[in-house]
């Protein structure tokens, strides 16, 4: 006789290999999103077309700097998950796995590279 | 009894048998732009970083951004953006089961197609 619930025998063997966590987490995201994109576009595109004195001085300002660096996070978190379902749904196998390594290696990078130059604009 | 028979499924038809319809075109184009970002994301921190680096790289990161090439690829990164974010705003109203007989389905894509093209056109105007 075996231990186990049928639920816990069931779990992980679905296509999905796990639960609805990454469908909850791209939930979080996408309603942080609806209000950082739209005040990112609006900042960004005021500081893009300055001069670099100006930029300079526009990103030494709260407001803009932090909009700019939770776009980043929370977008490329939002990117990274939504890249791996795009991924898991056309690529198998081995290439499926390098794709979403790279992709994960992409956001990551693309957040700690802007990050820097967020902070080093604001200080 | 324990002979097994084939019966003849019926098998659910390719994506290129289907006629292109609006559900579907204004759900790949979710997809679409949404995962295109990484374009506009990679000229986006590359112009932080050149902004952060010194006034003579900013220069050319600068020049590609506001360049008549920079401009189109920022003006369709603003109109993919807008739609991704139409688009994600429809997702989560079907997510909560409302929204998905055909009828309002395809009011919500028009919406989505039409609002990103006039989000767009609002945000050209005033940056």
């Amino acid at each position: 006789m075996r231990y186990l619930t049928d639920r816990k025998r069931a779990a992980g063997l679905g296509s999905s290999k796990s639960g609805t966590e990454h469908f909850w987490h791209m939930q979080i995201s996408s309603v942080a999103l609806l209000f950082l994109v739209p005040a990112f576009i609006f900042t960004f595109g005021s500081a893009l077309g300055r001069r670099y004195e100006d930029v300079l001085d526009y990103y030494s300002h709260p407001f803009p700097a932090v909009v700019a660096a939770l776009t980043l996070i929370v977008g490329l978190i939002h990117f990274k998950n939504g890249a791996q379902v795009m991924i898991e749904d056309y690529a198998h196998g081995i290439t499926r796995k390098a794709l979403i390594i790279a992709a994960t290696c992409f956001s990551y990078c693309s957040i700690a590279i802007g990050l820097f130059a967020l902070v080093k604009l604001a200080l | 009894m324990a002979e097994v028979k084939r019966v003849q499924r019926p098998l659910s038809p390719h994506l290129q048998i289907y006629r292109p319809q609006l559900t579907s075109l204004t759900s790949i184009l979710t997809r679409i732009t949404g995962n295109a970002m990484f374009v506009t994301v990679i000229l986006i921190v590359w112009w932080l970083l050149a902004a952060a680096s010194g006034e003579g790289y900013f220069r050319v990161a600068n020049g590609v951004l506001t360049s008549w090439f920079g401009d189109l690829v920022l003006t369709l990164s603003a109109l993919g953006m807008w739609y991704h974010l139409l688009a994600g705003l429809r997702h989560l109203y079907f997510d909560s089961g409302r929204g998905l007989d055909i009828p309002t389905a395809e009011k919500l894509g028009i919406g989505c197609l039409v609002g990103s093209l006039v989000l767009t056109i609002l945000t050209v105007i005033l940056l």
